[in-house]
C-alpha cells in the first residue's frame, strides 16, 4: 500500500477546511463520537448543518478567529492507498507554512472561489507548487452552488487559470480543473448531479488514479550516512555498519561506491534491514550498509556510485530561497546550512533577485529578503555539500538555513 | 457503511512500509543530534512500537538511550509486568520515576471527586525526571491522528524550561530535514510515529508479530458503567454508591491509567479481530480517554503546560 501526500492551499474563506472535512466524511473516516462532537459544536454556532470545517481547525486561536493558522496533518485511507493531507493556511503572512506543508507533497490541491475567480493567492500557490516541483496540481473551483452550477462560469475561470498555469508549469507537471461544491458534496467523492455537463473525474477519482512513477528509484544514487553502527560486542566485534535513508536511486550488493567528500572508494558488502539481508535497496528505504574494507566514514558523508563522473559537490553556488523568519535575510550574514543531515556554515554573498510570484516577474539589486519572500541568492559554504540541482533531483537538492543564535529554521533553499 | 465493510478485508495486514523507514530515520537523528535522549515508555501499544523501531534502527547494536517510565501508581499490573519483560528482552536500560514521590514531596496534589486521576500530575514527575537526568530529547509515541491539537505537532517539538509548547513558535519542518538545535534549558519532544494512524500501529504489530500486554485482548474483568462507558474497577477508582461492579468480557483500546481509560465490550482474542473491530468501530480511540473529554481544548491546554 503506498502513501500519497497532498498539500492543500487556498485563500481565506474559500472553503478548504470544509473540503477536507467533506473528503473525510464521505470516505467514512470520521467516527461516530467525532460526528457527535461536530453536531454539538455546529449547534452551538447556531448552524443547522454540519460544519465540516470544524474537523480540522484545531487550535484554540483558530476557533476564535475562524481561520487556519498552522499546518495540520490529516489522515485517511481507501482500499487503494493511504493519504496524508497537509492543510496549509491561505493567509499571505503564512506562506512559510504553505511551503512547509507542500515540501513533501506529490499533489497540490488549490481552491478557487467560483464567485471570485483567480485571486493573488492563486498565482502564489501555483508558483510555489512549481518551485517545489510538485508533479500534480488539482485546481478545484469551489462553491459552484453559489453560481448556480453554471458551466459558463466554470469555463470562464478555467480559461483564465490555464493562461496563468502556462506561465508557471514545468515539463512533467500535470494540471487538472474540477468544478466542485464542498458544502453540498458535489464532485468530491460522488459525481455532481447538479453539474451533468462535467465529464471529468471526481476529486477522489483524480487522487486514486494518480500514478506517481517511481522516478526516484531511477535518479542518481545518493546515500547520506546518518549514524555509524558499532556494537562492539562479542558477536559483532569488528562490525561497522553505515545507517541511513537512501535519498535517491538504487544501491545493490557488489556496487562500487565512492564516499564524498573524501573520495575514498569501496564495494558494498551487505545491505541490511534489521535481521534481513537484501540484494538491493531503493530511495526512501532506511538501511544499514557494510563495505568490503575499512575506510573512514562519518555522519554527514555521502555515498554515491563510483561509476559516476559528475559528482555532486558544491561550495560556491546559487539557489532559490523562501524566507521563513521575521528577521530578514541580509547579504554578508553567516548561517548554518543543513543539507539532508549534513550541517556546515554558509555565508550569503549576494541576493541577486526577488521574485514576485503573483506577477511572475523579478527585481534585481535586492537589499534583503523578508518573511515569506522568495528570491535567488549566491552562497558559499565552509565544507562542500553533496547536493544536486533541485530541478534534476529534488530529494537531494534542498537545504534549510538555521540561525546560529536563535537555532530557528529561518529559510529553505533549492539548489539552482 | 458499505465502503467501510468491504474495505476491511482489503486493509487488513497492509502496513505502508514507508512509515517504518521514516520512523527509523527519525530514531537515528535523535541518537545523532542529541547528547542525552530518552524514550518515554508508557507500556501502551504506541510506545511498544517505538521500542521496536529503536531496536531496528540500531541493530545489531543496542538501543543507545534509556526507556523512561513515569509510574502513576495507577497503572494496570499487566502493563508493569510487560514493561519489565520488554526491558529485559531488548537489553535496554529502564528508568522508573513515581508520581507518588512528587505527591509526597508536595509538588503535586492528588485530585478528588469521581473523575480523580493522576494523568495531569504525571507532568510534574516527568519534568523533574527530565531535569534529574538532563535529558535533551524525549521520544514519545503521540500520533497526529489522535486529536486535533496533535495534528499540528512537529516531529521535533521544542519545549522551553517549563516543558511548555508554543503553537505559534513552532519551527517549520521541511522535507525530511530535522533541526534539533536547542539552547541551554530547552529540550525537544520527538514523535517518530507522528504520521501513523491507529490502524497502521495495529497492522505493524501484526506484521512484526510483536508481543503486547494482555489487556489489549478480550478478558473477564470487574467493571462499572459510567457515562455510557465501561470502567475497570480498582482501589484507585472513586465510585459512587450506585456504581455497582459487575463482571463482563472487555478489552482496552488504549492503555493509560486505570482511572482514565475506559474498556470496550469485546470478544477479540486475536489481533485480526482487533483490527476488524477498529475498522468498524463507532468511537475513536481518544474518545475512550476521559482526560480529553473535560473540554474541547483539553489536549492543547495540557500540552502548553508540558504534557507530552
Amino acid at each position: 500500500m503506498d502513501i500519497l501526500r497532498i498539500a492543500t492551499a487556498g485563500s481565506v474563506d474559500d472553503g478548504k477546511s470544509t473540503l477536507i472535512g467533506r473528503l473525510l466524511y464521505e470516505t467514512n473516516s470520521i467516527t461516530k463520537d467525532k460526528i457527535e462532537a461536530l453536531e454539538s459544536a455546529s449547534k452551538r454556532k447556531g448552524l443547522n448543518f454540519l460544519d465540516l470545517s470544524l474537523l480540522t481547525d484545531g487550535l484554540i486561536a483558530e476557533r476564535e478567529q475562524g481561520i487556519t493558522i498552522d499546518v495540520a496533518n490529516i489522515y485517511f485511507s481507501t482500499p487503494t492507498r493511504k493519504y496524508i493531507i497537509a492543510d496549509t493556511p491561505g493567509h499571505i503572512e503564512y506562506t512559510r507554512n504553505m511551503v512547509t506543508g507542500a515540501s513533501n507533497a506529490k499533489v497540490s490541491l488549490i481552491l478557487v472561489d467560483a464567485r471570485q475567480g483567480i485571486v493573488e493567492q492563486t498565482a502564489r500557490h501555483l508558483s510555489i507548487a512549481s518551485l517545489l516541483r510538485i508533479p500534480k496540481v488539482i485546481i478545484c473551483v469551489n462553491k459552484m452552488d453559489l453560481v448556480q452550477y453554471e458551466e459558463s462560469k466554470f469555463n470562464e475561470i478555467q480559461h483564465k487559470l490555464s493562461e496563468l498555469v502556462s506561465k508557471t508549469t514545468f515539463k512533467g507537471q500535470t494540471v487538472s480543473y474540477l468544478p466542485i461544491s464542498s458544502l453540498f458534496g458535489q464532485n468530491i467523492t460522488k459525481k455532481a448531479l447538479d453539474m451533468p455537463w462535467f465529464n471529468g473525474n471526481t476529486l477522489l477519482g483524480e487522487l486514486e488514479t494518480f500514478e506517481f512513477a517511481e522516478t526516484l528509484a531511477q535518479a542518481p544514487a545518493r546515500f547520506p550516512v546518518q549514524f555509524v553502527v558499532r556494537p562492539m560486542t562479542e558477536a559483532y566485534h569488528d562490525y561497522r555498519g553505515y545507517a541511513g535513508k537512501i535519498s535517491s536511486g538504487t544501491f545493490k550488493v557488489g556496487d562500487e561506491i565512492r564516499v564524498l567528500p573524501t573520495g575514498q572508494t569501496s564495494t558494498i558488502a551487505t545491505i541490511e534491514k534489521f535481521e534481513n539481508s537484501l540484494e538491493q535497496a531503493i530511495a526512501g528505504e532506511s538501511i544499514v550498509m557494510t563495505l568490503s574494507n575499512d575506510i573512514d566514514i562519518s555522519r554527514g558523508n555521502s555515498i554515491v556510485l563510483a561509476s559516476e563522473t559528475d559528482l555532486p559537490s558544491l561550495k560556491d553556488f546559487s539557489a532559490h530561497v523562501c524566507w521563513l523568519d521575521h528577521q530578514a535575510l541580509s547579504p554578508g550574514k553567516t548561517y548554518l546550512l543543513q543539507h539532508g543531515i549534513h550541517v556546515t556554515k554558509a555565508k550569503i554573498t549576494q541576493i541577486t533577485e526577488r521574485l514576485d510570484v503573483t506577477q511572475q516577474t523579478s527585481t534585481t539589486e535586492v537589499g534583503q529578503l523578508n518573511l515569506n519572500e522568495i528570491g535567488k541568492i549566491s552562497l558559499r559554504t565552509a565544507q562542500a555539500i553533496s547536493a544536486d540541482k533541485y530541478a534534476e533531483n529534488p530529494s537531494n537538492g534542498s537545504f534549510i538555513l538555521i540561525d546560529e543564535f536563535s537555532n530557528s529554521t529561518v529559510g529553505v533553499g533549492f539548489v539552482d | 457503511m458499505s465502503i467501510k465493510m468491504s474495505a476491511i478485508h482489503d486493509k487488513i495486514g497492509q502496513f505502508p512500509r514507508e512509515l517504518e523507514d521514516e520512523s527509523i530515520y527519525i530514531m537515528r537523528e535523535v541518537a545523532a543530534q542529541f547528547e542525552r535522549p530518552a524514550l518515554l515508555f508508557s507500556g501502551g501499544k504506541d510506545s511498544i512500537t517505538l521500542v521496536r523501531l529503536a531496536q531496528k534502527a540500531f541493530f545489531p547494536g543496542k538501543i543507545p538511550f534509556p526507556l523512561v517510565h513515569i509510574d502513576t501508581g495507577h497503572n494496570f499490573p499487566e502493563t508493569i509486568e510487560f514493561r519489565d519483560w520488554l526491558a529485559k528482552e531488548t537489553g535496554a536500560e529502564l528508568i522508573v520515576r513515581y508520581v507518588q514521590d512528587s505527591i509526597d514531596q508536595g509538588k503535586a496534589k492528588e485530585e478528588s471527586g469521581k473523575y480523580a486521576s493522576r494523568n495531569v500530575l504525571q507532568t510534574v514527575t516527568l519534568l523533574d525526571t527530565i531535569e534529574e537526568f538532563k535529558f535533551d530529547a524525549c521520544i514519545g509515541g503521540a500520533r497526529r491522528d489522535e486529536e486535533k491539537a496533535r495534528a499540528k505537532e512537529r516531529i521535533f517539538s521544542v519545549r522551553d524550561d517549563f516543558g511548555q509548547w508554543d503553537a505559534k513558535r513552532q519551527r517549520p519542518e521541511l522535507f525530511d530535514m530535522l533541526n534539533g538545535r536547542i539552547s541551554v534549558g530547552e529540550n525537544v519532544r520527538v514523535f517518530p510515529i507522528s504520521n501513523w494512524t491507529e490502524l497502521d500501529v495495529w497492522n505493524y504489530i501484526k506484521e512484526e508479530k510483536m508481543e503486547i500486554p494482555s489487556i489489549y485482548f478480550a478478558h473477564q474483568r470487574q467493571v462499572i458503567q459510567r457515562d455510557g462507558m465501561l470502567w475497570a474497577d480498582s482501589e484507585h477508582l472513586n465510585k459512587e454508591a450506585d456504581e455497582i461492579p459487575f463482571e463482563t468480557t472487555v478489552r482496552f483500546r488504549t492503555v493509560g491509567d486505570m482511572t482514565c481509560t475506559a474498556a470496550v465490550s469485546s470478544h477479540a482474542v486475536d489481533i485480526d479481530v482487533i483490527i476488524e473491530e477498529i475498522l468498524s468501530a463507532e468511537i475513536s480511540e481518544r474518545g475512550a480517554r476521559i482526560d480529553d473529554k473535560r473540554s474541547e481544548a483539553a489536549m492543547e491546554k495540557r500540552k502548553q503546560q508540558g504534557y507530552f
